[in-house]
Order: C-alpha cells, then structure tokens, then sequence
C-alpha cells in the first residue's frame, strides 16, 4: 500500500528535528511492506483535501511560522475538510498551536490558526522546557506512555469537552496547570511533545500510519505488526527517568 | 585603581591558586565567581585599566578556536588577558582579568547570551561576530532573540568600536549596517559550496522581506553568497577573504587570505572549512587592531588547536582524534572533514547535561547520513547512548555495524579494540562528554590537564 503523507511547510517548520518523525514513519511503514510518499507543501503551493492520507506539521521560530501562517489559513478549510473526510493528523508545537483556533499575544494582538483542534493558545511570560512524560489512551483499555521534550512559552488551553492527547505525569503540559498535554480529534493529534517525538515512542508511529491506512482502505484501523523496538525501549526509558527527575520545573 | 579593586583581586587571585592546588577544575571561573559575585563593576574597572583596550569574540560556532588563534597572532606582541579554557560568562572573563597582572590587551570570547553586558561593561575597541545557527534551544532559545540580543550589545558600543562581521551570515552581516568602522570577512570559493541548503540551515529568508534567500553558494549552514530575489538584499562585498581553498580531510587546510594590506598564503594545521571561517575571523580581528600580515601568517600557521575542539591523543601505539560536536551546524561540518576518509569505527558520545543541551532532538538535524554509508563500526556513548543509536539507525547504520555502549570508558576502550595498532580512532563528543572522555585519559596520563595550556 502506497501511504500519501503532506509534509506542510517543511522549510520552515522544521525547529525540533522533525524529519526525525518523518523519518520513523517511513522506516517503520517499509518495515511493513508500505511505501511512504511524502509530499512536501509548501507557500503558494495548492492544497487538495483529497490528496493525503496523513498530514505532518512540525514546529519553527516565531519569525518562520509568522512567515507561513496566513498561507496555512488560507489552506484552512482544505485542511478541515481532510480532517473529516478521515485523514490522520500529527502536529507538533508550533503545527500544533497553528491548528487551533488562534494564538493570542501578550500585546493583545490575535493570529489566526486553522480551527482544526478546539483549543487556543495564550503567549505566557515563562517558556516551559524540559522532559516530560504522558499517560495516554487513544483507543479504549490500551494505555500507552510518552515521553518527549518540550520548549514552549504559548499556555494551549482546551475548550470545554476537548479531548487531551494525554494525562501530564512529569513536566508541564499544555499550560502548566490543566494537568493535560496535547489534543486529540479524531485521527487528528497535536502535541508539544518534541524530541524528535516518535523514534522512542513507536506505539505513536503505528498508531498513525494505521489510522493513515485506515483512511487509505476505508476499513477500520487494524494493529500493525509488532517490531523489535528494544533500543526505542531503552532510549524510552532514559527520557522518561529524565522527565521524572528534571521534568516540569522552572 | 582602587583599593577595593586591589583587595578582591588578591583574594580571588588567591582563590584560584588554592582551587588549582586542589585540583578542582582548573579554577578557571571559581576567582571570578567570586569576585563576580563580591562586586560586578570590577570587571569594568579591570577592562579599563588595560592599556590596549579589549577585543570580544562571539559565535555559536568557533568562538573558542577564534578566540585561540587570535591569542596565537597577538599575543607575540603583546601580554593578553585571555579566557583560554572557554569559560565565556561574565565571572570566567573576570577570573582572566584578575589572574593576568600586567596584561596590555583583552581578549575574550563571550557566550552569545553575556554579550551585551559583556559589550556595555568592557567598551571593547573590536568585537568580532561570527555566526548564528540554531543552538541548544532549551538553553539560549530562538535564533531571533539571541540575534535581538546582538543588536542590543552593538547599540550599546561606543562610535569608535570596529565591528568585525561575517558578511556570509545575513543576519550577522546586517548587525554592521548602521556601524562607522566595519571589517567584512567572509569565504570566497564555490568550489567549496554545498549542493543545496543543509536541512539544519537557519537564516535562509530575506532579513528584510522574508522572500528565501538565493545563494550564488553556500557553504556551511546558511553561511554563503546569498541575494534576495525579490528586494535584492545580497551579501556585502568582503574586506577579507579566504579564497583558493584546499581542504585535505582530517589532516590540514590551505588558503589565500586576502586583505586591504595585502594577500598572503596560509597553511593551517587545523581540518575543515569551518577553521577556515574562524581562521579568517580570527585574522580580521587582528588586523583590525594592527596586526601586520606576518604576524598573522605566523600565528595562524604556529596555532594547533583550542581546548578539547580537535585534539590528537596517542595512545598505545593508536591515535585517539577528538573533534567536539554540540549543534547541527557544527556537527555537519566536522562529519564533511570525514567524507572523503570515513573512518573505519567511529565512536560518537552524547551527553544531555546543561552544557550539553537537555533537549537531544539536534542529532536528527545532523545529516549523518554520508558518512553512515561508509562507517565500518560505530559505537554510541554517552548518557543518551541509545537515543543516539537510535538516531544512527533510522539513518541508515545496519544493527550488525552499531555498537551501544552508554559508558564513555568502555566505549573508548571498545573503540580502540576495534583499529588497528597505529591508526586513529575518531571520537566525536557532545560537551561534558568531552570533558569526561579527557579526564580519563587524564588520569592515563595521556593529555595534560587543559588549565596547563594546549599540547604543543
């Protein structure tokens, strides 16, 4: 099966390594017998809805996604309607905050973001950097952890009946406070979570392109068979005593 | 001076024969700390006593190597002040200041984040900036705001300050606009240029209208001969030049600096165009306060190398070749001195300590790719040992030719099992993996400890 992944602005979007998660995915479908295509999109570039199987947006500087953002609105209703129509959805950090609804400066002043995840962000005082560790549970009885980096000043604060993408166990979450990290919304994750995010979480990597085959098929998503994942357990392991010791402080 | 002036500096001075008595670190920033600490307007009061004033150096890549070779050029003529062992905050520049009696000249490099109090309290009569790249993000933050806060510190110099600027980095270059005494420096050789933009590139949209950069060639990073295509912002003709450019692996360079005094041909014992960039650097700051172009000739082709940045340490008949490694765009270019001899095992360390960056996701941004392909074995160390392999594997390394061994001892000693009796291991270390790895072999007796000077 041929998996069609739109990588959105990858030029500058790009802060946090996130070819590495780009990277996993393709490794990990090959594994599998499928091939990854990824598309870059770009500014200017035209977005069809009906294109991707699953979407990839990652993290840039203020100065690079100021750069990108009116073209991502611009792509917004595009984007809104794959997310319904079934497409699986990773975004990170910066992708992640340029999803919601919007974020909101400390001058006042409001950048409009995609509405895809009922959230929005708030420009904080402080960035909130360092380890974290979450507990999730995308589908019902199958507990999962993740353990990623974050490095964000925006407090991303949920609406009323939004889902989290996890439970905080160490570090800071989406602002610090709620006890929650990330968003879910269907086949449709976002996360502050870096590191890169995927090669030590692989049950994520799986998840995802199962949803992406899922949505390819048209069938329900189907596990993917088990890898040896010894080293990514490891690696796991010693990013999550690292949030357990030096997550969530300031 | 002042009588208090006098007294700290006799008792930080005594603070730091006691902590070298004891072996502790060198002392190379316990005095300053302390007077650092005791009273900050010291540093300005010992800055101003120097009789030829001070030079600050600042980069995210190269500064200490820069810092180096200058020292090598200036200091013939002159007794520095000069932070050798890289400590380059405010209380490592005062415990240099405070150890060198008689000292004419300071010489300082600066971490990017010190620089403008370090600019606003030593009135530096040069400060020569090299580079932006991305760096250790969860420590100094976004490009943007350590380059915001460049563009304080040169605010805040006075009229007469030379600005010495790498005209290759946009961002950097364009710090220099507004100044009245400006040296350009920058790399003239697109036989030397990359094919395309590293993945790691970093200012490569118009500082002025955002359109993407064209580059004429790029060379390391998003360091190069860059022009806008829309508002036709380009890079600003070069003062120096490092041009006709023979790059010979892990062994030397060669190139022709050229100058408003004149060319002169220089042999470097130092790999990779990145020393290119910091010989040149290096020789535009001295030039700008009157170096001759022997002196710089003399210096740069006299100058080995700074603490720990790339050091040969036999041992046992073998050769231990360590080359610090602590950001992508740094990591790229010492992985390029390697393309064309790929070492047959590699040990490759990463630490995740403050100094180090806690955040490890940089590897990914590390195109280790062209020399995987070529790697016999790789052994992954450090504390992020199986981060790193994992990293190694996604990038192509086949499980049969990755070692992962997080104890830094035992991989060194696993890498030197694996070569041949007299040829070289590569060692590519994060920060405090460096620092551990020479401590023992330290305590082999192998390299002396780095408070005593580099190895001649």
């Amino acid at each position: 099966m041929r998996i069609s992944v739109g990588h959105l602005y990858p030029g500058y979007l790009n802060i946090y390594a996130d070819r590495g998660n780009i990277a996993v995915l393709a490794r990990r479908a090959a594994l599998r017998g499928h091939g990854l295509d990824v598309r870059p999109v770009g500014v200017g570039d035209p977005f069809d809805s009906n294109a991707y199987h699953l979407l990839y947006i990652g993290g840039g500087q203020d100065r690079e996604q100021a750069l990108i953002a009116p073209d991502l609105v611009d792509k917004g209703e595009a984007i809104r309607s794959a997310h319904s129509a079934g497409v699986a959805v990773l975004a990170v950090c910066g992708g992640y905050q340029l999803l919601g609804r919007g974020y909101r400066g400390r001058d006042g002043s409001f950048m409009g973001g995609v509405g895809l995840f009922p959230l929005e962000t708030v420009a904080g005082t402080t960035r909130m950097i360092g380890d974290v560790l979450l507990e999730c549970e995308l589908d019902p009885g199958e507990p999962h952890r993740l353990a990623g980096f974050e490095n964000h000043a925006g407090r991303t604060l949920l609406d009323r009946g939004a889902t989290p993408l996890g439970r905080v166990v160490h570090g800071f979450g989406n602002d610090g406070e709620s006890g929650f990290e990330g968003c879910r919304s269907g086949r449709a994750l976002g996360t502050y979570l870096h590191g890169p995010l995927l090669p030590r979480n692989p049950w994520l990597a799986d998840w995802l392109l199962a949803q992406a085959l899922a949505h390819a098929t048209g069938e329900e998503a189907q596990p993917l068979e088990p890898l040896d994942d010894e080293l990514a357990a490891e690696a796991f392991r010693v990013s999550a005593e690292r949030a357990r010791k030096r997550g969530g402080q300031r | 001076m002042g009588l208090r002036v006098g007294i700290e500096t006799i008792a930080a001075r005594a603070v730091g024969s006691i902590s070298r008595a004891a072996g502790r670190g060198g002392g190379t920033t316990l005095p300053g700390k302390l007077l650092w600490k005791v009273d900050p307007g010291t540093v300005d009061a010992l800055a101003a006593r120097l009789p030829l004033g001070v030079a600050l150096v600042s980069a995210t890549n190269g500064k200490t190597t820069t810092a180096a070779m200058a020292a090598r050029i200036l200091g013939e003529e002159h007794k520095l002040a000069w932070n050798r062992a890289g400590a380059n905050l405010l209380s490592g520049i005062a415990s240099a200041l405070v150890s060198e009696r008689g000292a004419e000249l300071g010489l300082f490099e600066v971490d990017e984040g010190a620089l403008p109090e370090a600019a606003a309290r030593m009135r530096p009569r040069v400060l020569a900036l090299s580079n932006l790249f991305r760096d250790q993000l969860d420590r100094y933050g976004e490009l943007e705001l350590v380059a915001e806060r460049w563009r304080e510190a040169v605010a805040s110099l006075p009229v007469e300050t030379t600005l010495v600027v790498n005209a290759d980095d946009p961002v950097v270059a364009g710090l220099a606009d507004e100044r009245a005494r400006v040296l350009r420096f920058g790399v003239d050789d697109p036989r030397h240029a990359r094919t395309a933009l590293q993945h790691a590139a970093d200012s490569k949209y118009c500082i002025r209208c955002g359109t993407p950069y064209e580059y004429a060639a790029a060379y390391v990073g998003h360091l190069g001969d860059y022009r806008c295509p829309a508002c036709e912002h380009a890079r600003p003709p070069l003062d120096v030049a490092a041009r006709r450019i023979e790059l010979r692996g892990l062994i030397a360079s060669r190139f022709r600096l050229e100058t408003p005094a004149g060319a002169v041909e220089i042999e470097l014992a130092l790999p990779g165009l990145y020393n290119v960039y910091n010989a040149t650097a290096a020789a535009s700051l001295s030039i700008s306060l009157g170096a001759s172009l022997s002196e710089v000739r003399a210096g740069l082709e006299a100058f080995s190398a700074a603490f720990g940045r790339f050091e040969r340490i036999p041992t046992g008949g073998k050769t231990v070749v360590m080359l610090l490694v602590k950001n992508p765009a740094g990591a790229n270019e010492v992985l390029r001195t390697l393309e064309t001899g790929v070492p047959p095992v590699l040990v490759i360390a990463l630490n995740d300590a403050i100094a180090d960056g806690q955040d490890v996701s940089w590897i990914w941004d590390v195109d280790f790719e062209p020399v995987l392909e070529h790697a016999g074995q790789v052994v992954a160390t450090g504390e992020r040992a199986a981060e790193l392999g994992l990293r190694l594997a996604y990038g192509g390394l086949s499980e049969d030719r990755l070692e992962v061994e997080p104890s830094l001892e035992r991989a060194l000693d696993r890498g030197l099992e694996l070569i041949d009796a007299g040829t070289e291991l590569v060692v590519l270390p994060t920060y405090t993996a460096m620092l551990a790895l020479r401590e023992i072999l330290t305590a082999r007796g192998l390299v002396r400890p780095y408070w005593e000077g580099e190895r001649r």
